[in-house]
């Protein structure tokens, strides 16, 4: 792999100064860091702090404006997707790079022989992968299609793909954001094996404690600057904190709630996606969901949006039975909707933040009259929502495609609590927003709670579920667990629920 | 190479490039031209001066507008809708056939048949374009595909009529219908110039489409499903329904040009009415930018190209067919030059 | 009835099948390996017309009819290429670009027609493919007739059903093409160049379906007609998504296809057909490909990234 043998304490890999700029923003501003043989190297840093920038480099997906990357060092050339791979760097991507309709070994075999090769060798590659599972305890059927597996198991595949390629150097993208506790400490469990073996890891997150649980030392990054580089023994989670965000970190600390009446009841509800649920939410909480993404939590976002429909069971708002269920009866029926993806499904990119912030009320004056758009009466609203959502942007004629993530969700948020819901339905409400967006986003479904609104919280991230719920259910495989107030389940206690474990004894 | 967005396109960049479009446009048409031997800008001019040199030349490029601006607005209302709808060439069949039912079979006087021709084909076109649009909002089906093959059946179906019941006793066997009466005939625009009134309605067509798209509900409805239909569907408007009010008025106005062509050009049906217009009125309507009223200026000059090209054909040794390389090269340049003003293009 | 039976029994019909077959199995996986790299390809019908004109063209200049085929081809992949520039770097819509292909290759072909021969009135004729043998099956009565005694263009047909069928279920490369289709990053991700991968198979896509062109004037009719293709391109899309995507259920989709396009032309000839006006035995291709994608439109394992550009580095 190299060509000239390399003395065991030489880094593995060596970033020098690089930089990259995207027009005014400088996304990388002169980071360099060394990784050593053997070592969790933890890069920690709010979204934008340019993470992905920089993985999107090393790995020649950008070129760099400065700057250069050696990897048991030889320099790579840069812009060049592949160059890293072939030196030995394998990346687990956040959002999985699999063919679903491919099975495990054909993903894994992906690109690792040249493409004019006669026949595709599956069964010596069946017996390699068979024992890189066996050595890192990365237990997956090499013949199942990727459809078939659940989160965790892709996220092995993912793995797999990399060591088959014989990666000295493994790079996890936000690995836990997609699992259960329990999957976690597996995960950290195959990466102490990893580095046992020799290999060395870099861990992306922006999780405190799993970074403090695995990484022997830390690099912090902020607005694209290095900021800090600590050992992990030398440090702590507040002191982390503070230097990924440059201030101290407030959480917001919820009052007591006062649950009111139910507003809407699921009794015994089955969809495509849903087995036999009921739940409650009551006005003045806000109901928690945990659970591993895709258990059920978008189909339950799609009956209570209107999207979806009950096969047996009923919906219940405010104590009538709905009947003829779309999104505009949800939303004339007082539900407000976040939904999961604000860029897919919450905006319309070509649309002005005007179009946008009455995609949901168009049809009702002041919007328009009689079937006639009233633009004036539009961008009066829209003014409205920017001046009190504190939306930063050149105008409502802007297209929103121009605004950041955080912008475009204040926007969302403001279409949705001008109408004063009753009952609001928030799904990842703060996914890949930074720390200041977040804790605005936080606070205003508390405030919302406070004035009588009853909330339902989607969320994979735990600690957002623990800190801002009254109430958590847990959902596996279309099934929900009971209701557990707030303070009485731990983190570990709830992933024994996300992983599936007692809804038997409990049904 | 990637493309990234620009956010505020300069004034240069957004004329610039799709004029820069046409000039390439004209450079391939120009090597076409000196590949048949002939002087390109001679060419040019002679497509010019059969286009638009004396009066004739441009009554003809009017009246070859008016059934273009027909399907041009059919293909852009669509598209807007992201319906593809490549299905006009039989929409326009039914309007004509409908027109001619009504005209030759009820015995009315004109200023009924009139209206009644036009209604009636309206209706007709949006009916042939709900069932691919039904197909594909109920099961999932590409409608580009089903609309392309009711193209082939739909003339097939005329050509059955034509030598079936339809057919014109006085035809000397031509498979031909009968005509339409004089009094249902679609009046002169202005008294003593060949220019019908299907050119009147095709305007007034186009202005109705652009006050729809801009100023109604249903406007702000089709573009958010074009745009990006399951934040329409989430957002509740209602997804299939403004697919079908859409193919409606795409149909309708893809009928309007058999109309026109029957009621106020040919007074028949055969089965060489139309010489491609709905294929064309997609390369109208992408020129215009889906805009109806640049609808009404990019069918003249689509109808230009192809009215100079035959009267230039006859002076010089170059095929009319340079007029269709010409347009489909232009849709082409076109459609890469507008992703060009919103987008540049980097390296790496 | 017993007219249907002895058109059944008849050999000629069967072997008329792989005839009819043969230019929709080449253009069928041409469209196919588009799709299947996540390209919808609506340049066919016009690359069909292109491959029928250039490959006749070129045997009528003079070359060999094999020599014919490589230029129907290289034609082909000509405009393939331009397809691909816009639709794969540039991100171009794929309906709005394809139909574009279509009109500049059919008015290509019909402008090249007018200039090579202006004064023709009917074009001239050449000297198409004439059936071979196969040593030994053809002797088999019945089968041998029917199946084996074609051109050597519908062996050639059958041996790239076979060959693309091989490369996408046996080689890196059809992993690779397979892959690109259905999660581009995925590819991206292990170091292949989407861009290459997906303009490759459009190039070479297009290629086969000016040879499925070429078929029509090499080895069915010996002489370029305007209209010829009449639709066939339509119809393969349509057989694609009757496929599944697989080339082997394609094929067959193909036959089935020929079968029914070579009973009516038979039928209409019986004391039934001629009841029937003609046309409307000329529209059931047309209403089965409806048909066919009406039938398969619940179940159809498309590729998930059909039709979605690729911006590099884009998530």
């Amino acid at each position: 792999m190299t060509a000239t043998p390399l003395a065991q304490d030489d880094p593995v890999l060596r970033l020098c100064n690089i930089t990259k700029r995207f027009g005014a923003l400088t996304a990388n501003d002169g980071i360099s860091f060394d990784l050593a043989r053997g070592e969790v190297m933890a890069l920690l840093g709010e979204n934008g702090a340019g993470k992905t920038t920089l993985m999107n480099i090393l790995f020649g997906h950008y070129s760099a404006d400065d700057g250069s990357v050696e990897v048991f060092g030889q320099t790579l050339p840069p812009g060049q997707p592949g160059a890293a791979l072939r030196a030995g760097v394998g990346m687990v991507h956040q959002h999985f790079t699999l063919a679903d309709n491919m099975t495990v070994l054909d993903n894994i075999l992906l690109g690792t022989e040249s493409l004019w090769k006669f026949g595709l060798g599956r069964g010596a590659a069946r017996a390699r992968v068979a024992a890189l599972s066996r050595d890192f305890g990365l237990e997956v059927d090499p013949d199942a299609v990727i459809a078939a597996l659940s989160v965790g198991e892709r996220q092995r595949v993912e793995i797999l793909k990399a060591l088959y390629r014989d990666a000295r150097i493994l790079i996890l993208d936000e690995p836990t954001a997609v699992l259960t506790p329990q999957e976690t400490d597996a995960l950290f469990d195959t990466l102490r094996r990893a580095v046992a073996l020799g290999l060395s890891v870099i861990f992306i997150s922006h999780k405190l404690h799993e970074v403090m649980a695995i990484s022997t030392r830390v690099l912090v990054l902020r607005h694209g600057r290095l900021v800090g580089a600590v050992a992990t023994q030398d440090t702590d989670r507040h002191k982390l904190a503070e230097m990924m965000v440059g201030a101290e970190i407030i959480p917001p600390a919820p009052s007591k709630a006062t649950p009111g009446v139910p507003l809407l009841m699921l009794n015994r509800v089955t969809t495509a996606g849903l087995r036999d649920v009921s739940l409650t939410l009551r006005a003045g909480q806000i109901t928690g969901l945990a659970g591993v993404s895709g258990n059920g939590q978008g189909a339950l976002a799609d009956l209570l949006s209107g999207l979806a429909v009950p096969r047996a069971g009923t919906l219940e708002i405010a104590g009538d039975t709905v009947t003829d269920w779309t999104p505009r009866r949800a939303i004339a029926a007082g539900i407000g909707r976040i939904p999961e993806d604000r860029h897919k499904t919450g905006t319309i990119a070509d649309f002005t933040l005007t179009e946008n912030a009455i995609l949901e009320t168009y049809a009702d004056i002041p919007n328009s009259r009689y079937g006639w758009m009233d633009w004036r009466g539009a961008e009066q609203r829209a003014e409205a929502i920017i001046a009190q959502y504190d939306i930063r942007c050149p105008g409502p004629g802007t297209r929103i495609r121009l605004l950041s993530g955080g912008n475009m969700q204040k926007l969302i948020l403001g279409r949705v609590l001008e109408e004063s819901p009753r009952v609001i339905l928030a799904n990842q409400p703060v996914r890949g927003l930074d720390i200041g967006a977040v804790t605005y986003v936080q606070n205003q479904l508390l405030n919302a709670r406070d004035s009588g609104a009853a909330v339902l919280l989607i969320s994979e991230d735990l600690d957002e579920i623990l800190t801002l719920s009254d109430v958590i259910h847990v959902i596996s495989e279309g099934r929900l667990s009971p209701a557990f107030p707030r303070g009485t389940m731990k983190p570990a206690d709830l992933g024994q629920w996300m992983a599936g474990q007692g809804f038997e004894y409990a049904a | 190479m990637r493309l990234e967005a620009i956010a505020n396109p300069t004034l240069a960049r957004s004329i610039g490039l799709p004029v820069l479009a046409l000039v390439a446009t004209f450079v391939v048409g120009g090597m076409l031209a000196m590949l048949a031997g002939a002087n390109p800008l001679l060419t040019f001019g002679l497509i010019l001066k059969g286009a638009a040199g004396s009066k004739f030349a441009l009554l003809e490029t009017l009246n070859r507008a008016t059934p273009l601006i027909f399907t041009g607005l059919a293909v852009a209302v669509a598209f807007r809708a992201r319906l593809w709808n490549i299905g006009a060439e039989a929409q326009l069949y039914a309007g004509a056939l409908v027109t001619i039912l009504i005209g030759t079979k009820l015995a009315l006087p004109g200023v009924v048949l009139i209206p009644l021709m036009g209604i009636g084909a309206l209706v007709a076109g949006g009916l042939v374009l709900l069932g691919p649009v039904l197909l594909k909002t109920r099961l999932g089906v590409d409608e580009v595909v089903t609309t392309l093959l009711l193209n082939f059946i739909m003339l097939l179906v005329i050509s059955m009529l034509l030598e079936g019941p339809l057919k014109d006793p006085m035809g000397m066997g031509w498979p031909k219908s009968e005509a339409i009466p004089r009094d249902a005939r679609l009046p002169r625009l202005v008294e003593g110039l060949r220019l019908h009134w299907g050119f009147g309605i095709a305007i007034l067509s186009a202005i109705v489409v652009w006050v729809i798209q801009t100023r109604t509900t249903l406007g702000y409805e089709i573009r958010a499903v074009g745009l990006n239909a399951a934040a329409a569907r989430f957002a509740g408007i209602p997804v299939g329904k403004v697919m079908i009010k859409t193919a409606l008025l795409s149909g309708g106005l893809a009928a309007l040009a058999g109309f026109s062509e029957v009621a106020g050009l040919r007074g028949t049906l055969t089965l060489d009415l139309s010489p491609g217009f709905g294929y064309t009125g997609i390369v109208v309507a992408m020129l215009a930018l889906l805009n109806p009223l640049g609808v009404v200026v990019s069918a003249i000059f689509v109808a230009g190209i192809f009215v100079g090209a035959d009267g230039m054909s006859r002076a010089a040794e170059v095929p009319t067919y340079i007029a269709d390389i010409l347009l489909a090269t232009a849709l082409l340049f076109m459609v890469l030059a507008i992703l060009l003003t919103k987008f540049r293009v980097l390296r790496g | 009835m017993n007219e249907i039976v002895d058109i059944l029994i008849s050999a000629s019909f069967w072997a008329a099948i792989l005839r009819i077959a043969s230019p929709l199995i080449f253009a069928t996986m041409g469209e196919l390996i588009c799709e299947r790299a996540g390209v919808l390809n609506l340049g066919i019908e016009g690359i069909m017309v292109m491959g029928a004109f250039a490959g006749w063209i070129a045997v009528y200049a003079g070359l060999p009819l094999w020599g014919g085929v490589a230029v129907a081809m290289l034609s082909g992949m000509a405009f393939g290429l331009i397809h691909a520039v816009l639709t794969v770097p540039f991100g171009l819509s794929q309906h709005v670009v394809g139909i574009g292909i279509t009109l500049i290759a059919t008015s290509s072909a019909y402008y090249a027609y007018r200039l090579s021969l202006p004064e023709v009135t009917s074009p001239p004729r050449i000297e198409p493919f004439q059936p071979v043998d196969i040593p030994g099956l053809s002797d088999i009565p019945f089968i041998g007739t029917a199946l084996f005694s074609q051109t050597p263009l519908t062996y050639f047909a059958f041996f790239t059903v076979l060959v693309v069928a091989f490369v996408l279920y046996r080689t890196p490369l059809g992993l690779a093409l397979r892959a690109v289709g259905e999660n581009p990053s995925a590819v991206e991700a292990q170091g292949l160049s989407v861009t290459a991968l997906r303009m490759g198979a459009v190039i070479v896509g297009s290629g086969l379906m000016a040879v499925g062109g070429a078929f029509l004037t090499l080895s069915a009719f010996s002489s370029f007609f305007f209209e010829m293709v009449n639709g066939r391109g339509w119809i393969c899309i349509a057989l694609v998504v009757f496929g599944a995507w697989s080339p082997s259920k394609a094929m067959m989709g193909a036959l089935l296809f020929a079968g029914f396009d070579a009973l009516q032309v038979r039928l209409q000839q019986t004391s039934f057909g001629a009841m029937v006006p003609y046309q409307v035995f000329l529209m059931i291709p047309y209403i089965l490909s409806i048909l066919a994608l009406v039938l398969m439109s619940r179940r159809a394992n498309v590729p998930a990234a059909l039709m979605v550009p690729y911006n590099r580095g884009e998530r």
